[in-house]
């Protein structure tokens, strides 16, 4: 397991936990984005925001964010 | 008595509702006012075989779980206004997400009606969406539209007037499951019993307690069941969790969507082999969100959106000034043949065409900055663009979606405040209202281009863009402040969908430009109308004094409020009056700088060059940048945020105005 930010572009993986907020953690979930899910990560410059996406939707995800959604 | 049908457009953001709004309304639509009136919603009427039916086109939604308060407006809506019809528009390319928020509508129990949109999208992709069969399971009329073509709009109005004549109760349920369903029932039984918030639909209610939803959490506060309920609940959630081993929320949130993509499969037939290419979206966006080149290339956008305002506004600009110049020579001419009173004269020349010509000058540059805002929302990039500055905005305490208010700010400050509704955190919301005002709106501009030409022609673009640098800055250093005083907080993260690469329709565009457009006529029309009469009755007050005459009330006002300002170097009564009316509205601060001169447009020029030096000239620039936003954008501070922000939002900025003018002209004045 380890935070989506610490993957690298190209890479897909499996939500495990997202960590956060309740306000961001219900969003999250709501936009599709919920353990289970497998994403792409589209982006990912290593210390700024990154891009997922999920079938035709991308989600961009600020640096706080990505440290706090855990993937294996 | 002649019925007229509600009509609601909920749906994602960016699934087509403006487009369809539009389409269906034609131009009989009515965009909020300033605030104070019924601002947030944009709706607009359209008659049917006979029947008037009322739209009304809300801001995007993903669930009916609300964050922001843009989020919010829209399910407050649709939750206790109760529209008669409710058309869920859905980005067909998207189905699973969309229809998440279709599917939370029909437990709220919304007379709803599903309009598949984008169907040429998917359907060039080769793939054909079976609408009978999601209409069978969903037990709802099915529709689609490609609205950017028109398409499919006529449906749509009869499946509205359908769904209205028939009036029947929606049946569709979600199974969650054997564990959940008991709780359901159980709850159900016992609110349903106590007649808890009997308003709204129960199974929907029950759902979202379980959901732990804090507004209805809120809602159910105050009950005498409060306790009760509350331990119900808890007791439920607690026996689910301990089943699941994680949090109900995520169990309800994953029974929906596995019940969606099982639908989504059965609905949707690959009719012919299309190869998937790599989206041109994602290619576009390794360019512009590119580490080394995502920067740069918002900054080259930027700097070619002043361009363009500029190089093209000028010359229409020019065209507009010549029409006042030569209606205000007409005018005193026919005046002078039928003999009037030379006040009536006065008033219509001095006061009406002066003032508000000075004003209207400016319509070219703000159109053209609207539309150039409105094709880079259009096309997706202004959702990068706060992507690209979400870390640039976090170092300033900022959140990465507080920059679309910013840049909107450029074009005006209200609409700007207006769209930080789409932060989640409040204190992020209202830390973005605060530093807003400090965006040099198009208002300012007018005030740049009379003193920068008259001063600084050689270098009137660098000087102006040293002024939206320097508001800039401010806003980098006062967010700060604030930050560190008010909201200690970190900033929420950033969570943003991107939308995909379009071409932004023609018809969109001009509308959102128009839209934006004719509220600064209207305000030319209204506040400022009213406003150039004002001063211009005060300037001829008491009766026989010469016409803005230090003498005259406006006079005695500016003299008694000039030495103020004498410390910044533009200590006349007439800065001190204009200043004041600027409160009003930025535009009337050159057209007050006109009436009292008794001049426009070149002479008002000459006037300047001998009334300023270029370095109190630049002192009331930033003066004029900086100090108390205008009454509408004052307003619009209050109905987004509450006396005690718009207080501080008023004192600061005087107190900051005064002090970087005086600092400037102090600082300037030791050098030359
Ligand atoms: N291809 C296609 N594009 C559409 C369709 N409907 C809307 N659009 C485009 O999708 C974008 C977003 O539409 P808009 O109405 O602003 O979405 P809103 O955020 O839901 O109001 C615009 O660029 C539209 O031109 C459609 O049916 N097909
Ligand atoms: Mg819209």
């Amino acid at each position: 397991m380890k935070p989506l930010s610490k993957t690298l572009t190209g890479e897909k993986v499996e939500i495990i936990e997202i960590r956060g907020g309740r306000g961001l953690v219900t969003k999250l979930l709501n936009m599709g984005f919920y353990p289970g899910v497998i994403v792409e990560v589209v982006s990912n410059c290593g210390y700024g925001p990154l891009i997922v996406a999920k079938g035709g939707i991308r989600l961009g995800l600020g640096f706080g964010m990505a440290q706090k959604v855990f993937v294996k | 008595m002649k019925k007229k049908i509600k009509i609601a457009l909920a749906g994602n953001p960016n699934s087509g509702k403006t487009t369809i709004f539009n389409n269906l309304t034609g131009s009989r639509q009515h965009v909020g006012n300033w605030p104070g009136v019924t601002v947030e919603k944009k709706d607009g009427t359209f008659t049917y075989e006979g029947i008037e039916m009322k739209v009304v086109d809300l801001p995007g939604i993903y669930s009916l779980a609300s964050h922001s308060l843009d989020e919010k407006i829209a399910r407050d809506f649709l939750i206790e206004e109760k529209p008669d019809v409710v058309v869920a528009i859905i980005d067909s390319s998207n189905l699973e997400r969309n229809l998440y928020l279709a599917v939370q509508l029909l437990e709220l129990g919304v007379n709803l009606i599903l309009d598949l949109n984008m169907i040429d999208i998917i359907e060039n992709k080769g793939i054909k969406i079976d609408i009978k069969e999601l209409s069978r399971v969903m037990s709802i009329p099915v529709i689609k539209t490609a609205a950017n073509k028109g398409k499919g709009i006529d449906n749509l109005k009869s499946a509205v007037k359908d769904i209205y004549d028939r009036r029947e109760k929606n049946t569709f349920e979600i199974d969650y499951g054997n564990d959940l369903e008991n709780e359901i029932r159980n709850l159900s039984r016992f609110l349903g019993e106590k007649k808890i918030l009997s308003r709204y639909s129960l199974r929907w209610l029950v759902l979202k307690l379980l959901e732990q939803d804090e507004n209805i959490l809120a809602k159910i506060k105050g009950l005498p069941e409060e306790k009760e309920v509350e331990k119900k609940v808890f007791e439920s959630i607690a026996k689910l969790e301990k089943h699941f081993g994680y949090d109900v929320e995520t169990a309800i949130v994953e029974r929906r969507y596995a019940f969606l993509r099982g639908l989504a499969k059965e609905c949707c037939h690959k009719i012919m082999g299309i190869r998937e290419r790599k989206e041109i979206t994602d290619r576009i966006d390794q360019i512009v969100t590119n580490k080394f080149l995502g920067i740069p290339i918002f900054l080259g956008l930027m700097w070619l959106t002043f361009q363009l305002v500029f190089t093209f506004g000028a010359p229409l600009a020019a065209l507009i000034d010549s029409f006042f110049g030569w209606l205000g020579g007409i005018v005193s001419l026919g005046m002078n043949v039928l003999a009037a009173p030379a006040w009536i004269s006065s008033l219509l020349v001095d006061g009406i065409i002066g003032g508000v010509g000075s004003v209207l000058i400016f319509l070219p540059n703000i159109l053209l900055l609207f539309l150039i805002i409105s094709i880079l929302e259009g096309s997706g990039y202004m959702a990068r663009a706060a992507f690209i500055m979400d870390r640039v905005m976090h170092t300033m305490g900022l959140h990465g979606k507080s920059f679309i208010p910013m840049m909107l700010g450029f074009g005006c400050n209200i609409p700007g405040i207006m769209a930080a509704r789409t932060l989640e955190s409040e204190k992020d919301r209202i830390l973005t209202i605060l530093v807003n005002p400090l965006m040099s709106c198009s208002a300012r501009l007018p005030i740049y281009t009379l003193f920068a030409g008259a001063f600084f022609a050689k270098h009137q673009g660098l000087v102006v863009f040293s002024l939206y640098f320097m508001g800039i800055v401010l806003a980098i250093v006062v967010a700060r402040i604030f930050k560190s005083i008010f909201f200690k907080q970190e900033v929420a993260p950033l969570i943003m969908e991107l939308p995909p690469y379009r071409l932004p329709q023609v018809k969109s565009v001009l509308i959102h430009m128009w839209e934006k457009g004719s509220l600064f006529l209207k305000k030319a029309g209204t506040i400022i109308f009213v406003g150039v009469i004002f001063i211009w009755l005060l300037a001829s007050l008491p009766a026989g004094v010469e016409y803005a005459s230090k003498e005259s009330l406006i006079g005695k006002l500016g003299s008694l409020l000039a030495p103020l300002f004498s410390l910044a170097g533009f200590g006349t009564w007439q800065a001190a009056v204009s200043l004041l009316f600027g409160i009003v509205a930025k535009e009337i601060v050159v057209g007050t700088l006109g009436t009292l001169y008794g001049v426009e447009g070149m002479g008002l020029k000459n006037v300047i060059l001998q009334q300023f030096t270029p370095l109190s000239a630049y002192a009331f620039m930033a003066m004029s940048l900086i100090y108390i936003p205008c009454i509408a954008a004052i307003a619009t501070i209050k109905k987004e945020t509450n006396w005690k922000w718009t207080a501080l939002a008023v004192g600061y900025s005087l107190i900051l105005g005064w002090v970087v003018a005086v600092l400037i002209y102090q600082i300037g004045s030791l050098f030359s």
